[in-house]
């Protein structure tokens, strides 16, 4: 059918279809590819407003040092390497390090192995090799000009912003928050899903509009209710400790009560919960795709309920789980307006904790380390889109393919 | 499946849900008919100067914080009824500006609360046909390219979508900041500068360009998703009887995609009316505010580390009156399918 001539474009509208979708492309990547150049530049380089001076950083390089020709081949050849070499091998390594076919055991210790060589190879065995390269080629009449620096690159801004500034406290408490809202909703909201899945009741349809107006509603006024609950849960939860059935239990935790505000298992929670609605609709699409007849015959075969969404439903399940851990994880990872409020400066996470940079900017230098901080974040979204893009896209569409 | 049994698989989710989100709800409802403010009392203080003969005294009437017991600022809360959406509404000043010579429209967008609601609703209903528009045109030029780059494309499409929002914002904001980039090359093509962040209408068309960008993609993926799904029977015959490309386009894809489209519109309806982290990454509360901001910059502390949390709850409540409006058509939409289906 797509090769049929009548449906076929015409010459110009294919050069038009083409330019429109080249522009776009450039459209949707260069914000984001502008500004991670950015970050490695001195700050006179970094906002030159001559597109030339910034990515190539003359004084970045005159001041700090850059990449020679050769030390750019050999950063791209492993950066490729690193990407490809998963998609070839990844199953086998993983399959291998599995213990007794479980393969999500083995995919993990083959995730968190090979990031950590990747990050080995990268950040100590890389700038290494090729400054050994380099120094050797200089001295060569007319090979030195590959090894001669041409880009300016520096990492100051990072070291500032991770060092100095103790970002990676940031990090992780956001890892910390992610991690927690991702498992708990996946747990509850898969069962609140599979439940609503399988029934017919209309006390089901109405959860599922309230689910609806609930996810509508805008998160600041969620946390107005929260906001005075959390100032005084000392004084609210303080007769849990001084009464004496209790006290003794809730004194092996800690001597006073605690304070709600600024506790990131807190926010845990009140996460989960605001991405509840969202949770449920999207894994419940998911559940009715599965056949109905596959639990009934795990039934007829002596399971219960549980038994047979477990055995038999949840290994079907684990795309549409994936899928929706991801979304919960953009919820928690990108959210600003929860944690700014509800988490004080010892307990911020890193979306809010930018607009500390923001707010300084008294040195040049500052602007760039908020963008540095700003790529530091954005780095892990773009590792979780080279993944998992499979996922992102059934999961955009499960919602609308279902209304 | 047994009542009991669904009772079990479901009960987790909705106590969630009713503690940490029915439950704040209300309490949000009953704070904004009360307010909570600091006791202060006024005593009668006595300082007197040496002078000639007698002492100058004079006494006067100064208002102090009351503590408690723990040392603490005591506080009040009492009833106040409608005082906290006077305050946010403020009816005298709007009929001051609709009054002879009191300014109108301008006159309105002084006070707080029209700003914001005048922002946002700008700010929804502008950027919902482009968003559809945009995603409509680049879903059906990928859908005429080769594979081969379907899958890139897709990839570096999901990348404006995936980032963080505030981060989004504020990466569109650096190209502009100061010399940045794009000033530059607007100062070029245009032959005037223009300080992007100097006034609010450029200000707000940069909100919208950044939320259109970011929302594009979804609107792409999902009508992308929807193409592949076009009867190409329908399509042959419409070639057959003569159509042309446009009135392919206009009575066999609109309508196949349509569902989509009220599906894209009601999700950027929902999200574009919380409009609050373009605030944040343009800084641009000095010019611009939308409703979600109002009602953060309520709750945050002030210099004295109060935070009017009944104001805030009246904001609150407005701006979930306007969020249930707009929401009515979808309601009877999914109630009149679900009927259906069953």
């Amino acid at each position: 059918m797509a090769d049929t001539k009548a449906l076929q474009p015409p010459l110009a509208m294919k050069l038009l279809i083409g330019g429109f979708v080249a522009l776009w492309a450039l459209v949707a990547m260069f914000p984001l590819f502008w500004v991670a150049i950015m970050s490695f530049k001195l700050p006179v380089d970094a906002l030159s407003s001559n597109p030339l001076n910034v990515i190539l950083g003359p004084s970045t390089r005159a001041n700090v040092g850059g990449l020679s020709i050769i030390s750019l081949a050999l950063g791209i050849a492993v950066l490729v390497a690193i990407y490809q070499v998963p998609i070839r091998h990844g199953q086998s390594f993983a399959s291998r390090l599995a213990p007794q076919g479980r393969m999500i055991i083995g995919w993990l210790v083959f995730v968190v192995l090979y990031l950590a060589l990747a990050g080995v190879l990268l950040f100590m065995l890389l700038p290494l090799v090729s400054s050994l390269i380099n120094a050797i080629l200089i001295k060569v009449p007319l090979l030195g000009l590959l090894a001669e620096p041409i880009i300016g690159v520096t990492l100051e801004h990072y070291r500032a912003v991770w060092i100095q500034h103790e970002f990676y406290r940031n990090f992780l408490n956001s890892m910390m928050i992610t991690f927690g809202v991702v498992t708990v909703s996946l747990t509850v909201g898969t069962l609140a899903a599979y439940g609503l899945a399988r029934t017919k009741s209309n006390l089901a349809f109405w959860l599922l509009i309230a689910a609806l107006v609930f996810r509508a509603l805008p998160h600041s006024v969620l946390v107005t209710g929260y906001i005075p609950v959390f100032i005084n849960s000392r004084e609210w939860l303080a007769p849990l400790w001084t009464f004496p059935l209790t006290g003794w239990f809730f004194q092996l935790f800690s001597a006073n009560a605690p304070s709600l505000y600024g506790q990131p298992l807190a926010i845990i929670i009140v996460l989960v919960s605001i991405n509840q609605p969202f949770t449920i609709w999207m894994m419940r699409s998911f559940f009715m795709n599965i056949p109905n007849e596959l639990d009934e015959a795990a039934r007829v075969d002596g399971c219960t309920q549980f038994g047979a969404f477990w055995r038999v439903i949840m290994p079907v399940m684990w795309p549409g789980v994936i899928t929706t851990g991801l979304f919960s994880f953009l919820l928690a990872y990108n959210d600003y307006l929860v944690t700014a409020l509800l988490l004080d400066a010892q307990s911020q996470t890193m979306v809010p904790a930018i607009s500390q940079y923001l707010n300084r900017d008294t040195r040049l230098s500052d602007q760039i380390e908020a963008i540095a901080a700003a790529v530091s974040i954005t780095a892990p979204l773009f590792l979780l889109v080279m993944v998992f893009q499979k996922q992102i896209v059934s999961g955009l569409t499960a919602g609308a393919v279902k209304g | 499946m047994k009542a009991r049994t669904f009772a079990a698989f479901v009960a987790p989710s909705v106590v969630l849900m009713l503690i940490f989100i029915a439950l704040p709800l209300i309490s949000v409802f009953v704070q904004s008919f009360y307010s909570t403010q600091q006791v202060f009392q006024q005593i009668s203080v006595e300082s007197c100067t040496p002078g000639f003969t007698t002492q100058t005294c004079t006494t006067e009437l100064r208002s102090r914080q009351v503590m408690d017991a723990a040392g603490k600022p005591m506080t009040t809360t009492s009833f106040v009824g409608l005082e906290s959406y006077r305050q946010l509404l403020k009816p005298e000043e709007v009929s001051k500006a609709f009054a002879a010579g009191g300014g109108g429209l301008s006159a309105l967008m002084t006070i707080d609360f029209y700003k914001a609601l005048r922002f946002t609703l700008s700010f929804t209903l502008i950027t919902l046909p482009l968003v559809v528009g945009l995603g409509l045109l680049i879903a059906l030029a990928v859908n005429n390219l080769t594979k081969s780059i379907r899958g890139p494309l897709i990839f570096i499409s999901l990348l404006p979508f995936i980032v963080t929002p505030v981060i989004g914002a504020l990466s569109i904001r650096w190209l502009f900041i100061g010399d940045g980039i794009l000033t530059a090359a607007l100062r070029w093509m245009t032959g005037s500068s223009i300080a992007m962040f100097a006034q609010g209408w450029t200000i707000e068309v940069l909100m919208m360009v950044y939320r259109v960008w970011h929302v594009a993609p979804f609107a792409f993926v999902v009508f992308y998703a929807g193409l592949q799904t076009v009867d190409q029977d329908t399509l042959e015959s419409a070639i057959v009887d003569g159509a042309s490309r446009m009135e392919r386009l206009r009575h066999v894809i609109i309508p196949h995609l349509m569902p989509l489209i009220v599906f894209i519109s009601l999700i950027h309806l929902m999200d574009s009316y919380r409009v609050f982290e373009e605030v944040i990454g343009f800084s641009s509360e000095a010019h611009r505010i939308s409703l979600q901001w109002l009602t953060f910059s309520y709750l945050m502390p002030d210099e004295t580390g109060n935070r009017s949390i009944s104001r805030a709850s009246a904001s609150s409540m407005l701006t979930m009156v306007g969020i249930v409006l707009l929401l009515i058509p979808l309601l009877m939409r999914t109630w009149r399918d679900n009927r259906v289906s069953r």
